[in-house]
């Protein structure tokens, strides 16, 4: 991020500090909520690197850097080949590939509680979808 | 999963592990651990043969793709193991050479090991497959891995010319190959090769079977080399020596001699296929050998001989296919099929030691050329002596295994002029005397690198470094390789069985296989027989033409080793660049505003065409809800918005609109109970805006544009075109709908998304589970896109410049 960036708004900061955190449950509630309720992969994915961006868009880079040492290229990879590998289970037991499996679990306290590969797949797609919005802005934003 | 399907697929298995042992165990020698997998194939694949000696064949198969008919399919017959013994076998061999060949502190190993499993993968792949299409996929592999090995050292310019080359017509003729696929699936409704084979009689009547014929015999020639495909081997000699011992001359330039034989009860028994295969064959095997002589580099030598043995062994399958035109088998015919095989394993034994004796000499001298070399027998004897062997053998001298199908070759050329079909009797002579002619130069080129390498004296100070043995270790391969020359030379009947018969067996498919011609029996002795002759006169005039060697060695033709083909090749490359680089200015404008219009227009005239040519337009109100006052002042602001846009001067403004219209968007998604969709929409709205105020910075001022308002029109009525088309289809579709009482598709997902897919939201179960596999390309290309936008910006192109 260029120095132009380096902000010194009280406020923004402050209010960063609280609403990015905010922004990234949401992402991460709207991520678990797809199968059954509006959201999913790419909602959440859209709205993680949202949260992220702010963070650039208030502090500094180095400090961010330093943050989150990671290189957001990496999680395309690891989004597909999440959502890839995920497709196999299927085959293991002799079904199409991508066929997805779930079933219903009844926990004490929390009640009945659904699992799914779709939720492994749609992860896929959250990491991959978050990390290609992350790397397309801050290659541009990098550029001076 | 049965065995044998996981034996085709435990070399790509292994890949994956290469990378992480060579990072982890430095200090070991990664061929060692790469060594196991060829020798464990080995020893299974050696399992099947008492079976398939007994006639039986193995089939195995697991559906991979039903709705395309593309089942992984193992298919073992005689044929098939003998190549698949021949991958393995020469695998291990190689490997164990490469061990002493690749220095392990510097060289990628890891890569060069990744590479050759991959090879191994994909051609035990190619071999073992039934399904055609499965068969193809593994093809192309192995054109992948070969140029990724001959581009294994691709600092150097030449490696990666040749990569390039070998790719651009191997991947040329596979592309051919799989419309000859597409039209033998269309003739035959199966993509089985076996019952493919099962449906020959009624095949060869069809449309379509000469067009098939030649575009798979055109996958078969660029792979296996054929003239004037052919250019593109010798400059694969790039690659490291074990690489060209095992792809470029021992497995996979005969994939190509594979596929012709195993198409042979299929295409077998016409005119064409016969002089379609004779004729490139023996083409191919003169020029191949006169080439040979020419070449200055032992591996360029190698190279050349290699296409032309290639060429033998297709002109002898072409001769022996004219069995299948016959009921009943005739030894005359199925004799070329055996020499055919017989010389295919031949020529991976002793092309095998010979490239690793050239290897050697490289190693140790430092160079390969034979105008530097010489005077090396005493120094390296045991180098010089499996030369010797392998180059006896090549030239087709007794006792080695060489002569015996060179024998074979003659007399199967010689019974040609017995023929009395496909109208050949003017052109029959010329089979032996093509054949005889270049056995003379096969045998002068075989005499040129013995004796160039080895005889004469020795010159210390041609070689910069100082010239010994090689190490045992390397030595141990080609010794292998040399002693199966000449037990097989000696004791030829012991593989006959075991692996000639059934070969022939399911080449010659359809042909009564009780017959004796299928008992194989081979011996030197034949009597004094035209062959023997012609084996004589070619020792002879092969050694004067070597002895007065002095005497022609300064013909300029000598001189020159470029094959004049590649001249060809060079000019059509050319041309290739230079018209796609004009094709692409003409549309590359590098403006936005062009690429919009060029979609646009292609958009309206393909849906345009479409609409009057079904005559789908119609208008059909019935069943649609009321407009409401909220939704009609909603299209209200929003045609507002739009039509401001093209107005405003300012970019921010410009911007802010923009963003107006998104929002709008995603109202209507709300109003039409789609909160999903919304969401997205206000999410990429959101990021567009954080993407322009960071790009803010680096943007010119938004200037008034220059063009003549004329220049605008054609703009504004594409713009209205699109939105007319667009319309049209919308309305057109409802009508249609409403016409033939359809039902959504919808319906089904949306009474099956819980049951089915245990979710309740069907657009998350649409996304990651009816159309799931969508869903992954799609993350792809994304990533593929996010990857393109960080290159191009990081890349900073200067004016002018382009890639």
């Amino acid at each position: 991020m260029s120095m132009k960036w380096k902000t010194n708004n009280l406020l923004f900061i402050h209010i960063t500090r609280v609403t990015a955190f905010l922004i990234l449950a949401l992402s991460i509630y709207l991520f678990f909520a797809g199968h059954n309720n509006p959201g999913g992969g790419f909602i959440g994915g859209l709205m993680l690197a949202t949260s992220i961006l702010l963070l650039y868009l208030t502090f500094d880079r180095r400090k961010i850097n330093k943050m989150l040492p990671m290189n957001y290229a990496n999680w395309i990879g690891a989004g597909i080949l999440i959502s890839l590998l995920t497709g196999l289970i299927g085959t293991i037991v002799g079904k199409p590939y991508l066929t997805q499996f779930f079933d219903y679990f009844t926990l004490p306290f929390f009640g009945e509680f659904e699992l799914t590969t779709a939720v492994l797949f749609d992860f896929g797609i959250y990491l991959g979808v978050g990390g290609s919005a992350l790397i397309i802005i801050l290659a541009i934003a990098e550029d001076t | 999963m049965s065995l044998t399907l996981f034996a085709v697929l435990l070399p790509f298995v292994a890949a994956i592990f290469i990378p992480l042992l060579y990072k982890w165990l430095r200090s070991v020698h990664t061929g060692w651990f790469v060594f196991v997998i060829p020798l464990v194939l080995f020893g299974y694949f050696l399992t099947f043969i008492p079976d398939v000696m007994n006639g039986n064949y193995y089939y195995h198969s697991i559906s991979w793709v039903p709705t395309l008919g593309m089942d992984f399919s193992v298919f073992i017959d005689g044929w098939g193991l003998l190549f698949a013994l021949l991958i393995t076998g020469i695998g291990f061999l190689v490997v164990l050479y490469s061990i002493y060949y690749l220095d392990k502190k510097r060289e990628a190993l890891h890569n060069f090991y990744v590479y050759l499993l991959l090879f191994m993968g994909a051609m035990l792949g190619v071999v073992l497959s039934d399904n055609i299409l499965v068969l193809y996929v593994f093809w192309e592999i192995t054109s992948l891995s070969s140029m990724l090995l001959i581009s294994y050292w691709y600092k150097r310019e030449a490696s990666i010319e040749g990569a390039q080359k070998s790719t651009l017509i191997t991947v040329f003729g596979g592309f051919t190959m799989l419309g000859g696929i597409a039209l033998l699936s269309i003739i035959t409704g199966t993509l089985s090769i076996q019952e493919m084979i099962a449906q020959a009689d009624t095949a060869v009547n069809h449309p379509y079977f000469l067009a098939a014929m030649i575009l798979i015999l055109v996958g078969a020639f660029t792979k296996s080399a054929q003239f004037p495909f052919h250019i593109w081997l010798p400059d694969a000699m790039e690659a490291p020596t074990p690489v060209s011992a095992y792809l470029h001359s021992a497995t996979m330039v005969k994939a190509g001699i594979y596929l012709v034989a195993r198409f042979t009860p299929f295409f077998g028994g016409t005119a064409e296929w016969f002089w379609i295969l004779s004729s490139f064959g023996l083409i191919t095997l003169l020029y191949g050998s006169l080439s040979a002589v020419r070449q200055k580099d032992l591996k360029s030598i190698l190279a050349f001989s290699t296409i032309s043995q290639l060429g033998m062994i297709m002109s002898l399958l072409g001769i022996g296919s004219a069995a299948l035109y016959f009921d009943v088998p005739n030894e005359i015919y199925t004799g070329a099929v055996l020499a055919a095989v017989f010389h295919l394993f031949n020529h991976a034994t002793f092309k095998g030691s010979l490239f690793m004796a050239a290897g050697i000499v490289d190693h140790e001298t430092g160079t390969r050329d034979i105008r530097k070399l010489g005077g090396l027998m005493t120094i390296m004897p045991a180098t010089f002596t499996i030369s010797v062997i392998g180059a006896a053998s090549m030239a087709g001298l007794p006792p080695f295994n060489g002569f015996l199908s060179k024998e074979k070759f003659f007399m199967a050329l010689t019974d040609v002029t017995e023929y009395s079909i496909f109208s050949i009797e003017s052109a029959a002579i010329w089979f032996p005397i093509v054949g005889w002619i270049a056995s003379i130069f096969t045998f002068l080129y075989c005499a040129i690198f013995v004796f160039r390498t080895f005889g004469g004296k020795f010159k210390p100070d041609n070689f910069s470094k100082h010239v010994h043995e090689a190490p045992i270790g390397m030595l141990i391969s080609p010794i292998i390789l040399v002693t199966i020359v000449v037990i097989v030379g000696i004791f030829p009947n012991i593989i006959s069985p075991v692996l000639l018969e059934p070969a022939i067996a399911s080449i010659m498919q359809g042909v009564p296989q009780d017959h004796p011609a299928f008992n194989v029996d081979i011996y030197h002795w034949h009597g004094w027989e035209l062959e023997l002759f012609m084996t004589i006169a070619v020792v002879v005039l092969g050694s004067l033409l070597y002895a007065t060697m002095r005497k022609w060695e300064n013909f300029s033709i000598y001189q020159r080793e470029r094959d004049p083909v590649n001249g060809l090749y060079d000019y059509g490359l050319k041309g290739l660049v230079s018209s796609s680089k004009g094709v692409t200015k003409l549309q590359m404008t590098g403006r936005l505003k062009d690429y919009l219009s060029f979609i646009s227009v292609f958009l309206i005239l393909l849906v345009m065409y479409t609409m009057f040519k079904f005559d789908a337009f119609g208008l059909n109100l019935a069943g649609m809800s009321e407009i409401t006052v909220y939704e009609a002042i909603l299209v209200l602001f929003f045609i507002v918005s739009v039509l401001a846009i093209p107005f405003i001067q300012q970019r921010v403004a410009a911007v802010a609109v923009l963003g107006f219209v998104g929002f709008y968007i995603a109202l209507f998604f709300v109003i039409f109970r789609a909160p999903d969709v919304a969401m997205t929409q206000l999410l990429v709205e959101t990021v567009v805006v954080i993407l322009f105020m960071l790009a803010f910075y680096h943007l010119p001022g938004l200037r008034k544009e220059k063009d003549k308002p004329t220049f605008a029109f054609p703009r504004v009525m594409i713009s209205v075109a699109v939105g007319i088309t667009v319309t049209a289809v919308a309305l057109g579709a409802n009508a249609y709908q409403q016409g033939h009482d359809l039902i959504p598709i919808s319906n089904y997902q949306v009474e099956n998304s819980a049951d089915l897919a245990g979710g309740y939201n069907v657009v998350n179960v649409v996304l990651v589970d009816y159309r799931g596999l969508d869903t992954v390309l799609e993350l792809l290309v994304l990533g593929i896109a996010a990857l393109a936008v960080v290159t191009l910006v990081k890349l900073r192109m200067k004016e002018g410049e382009d890639l």
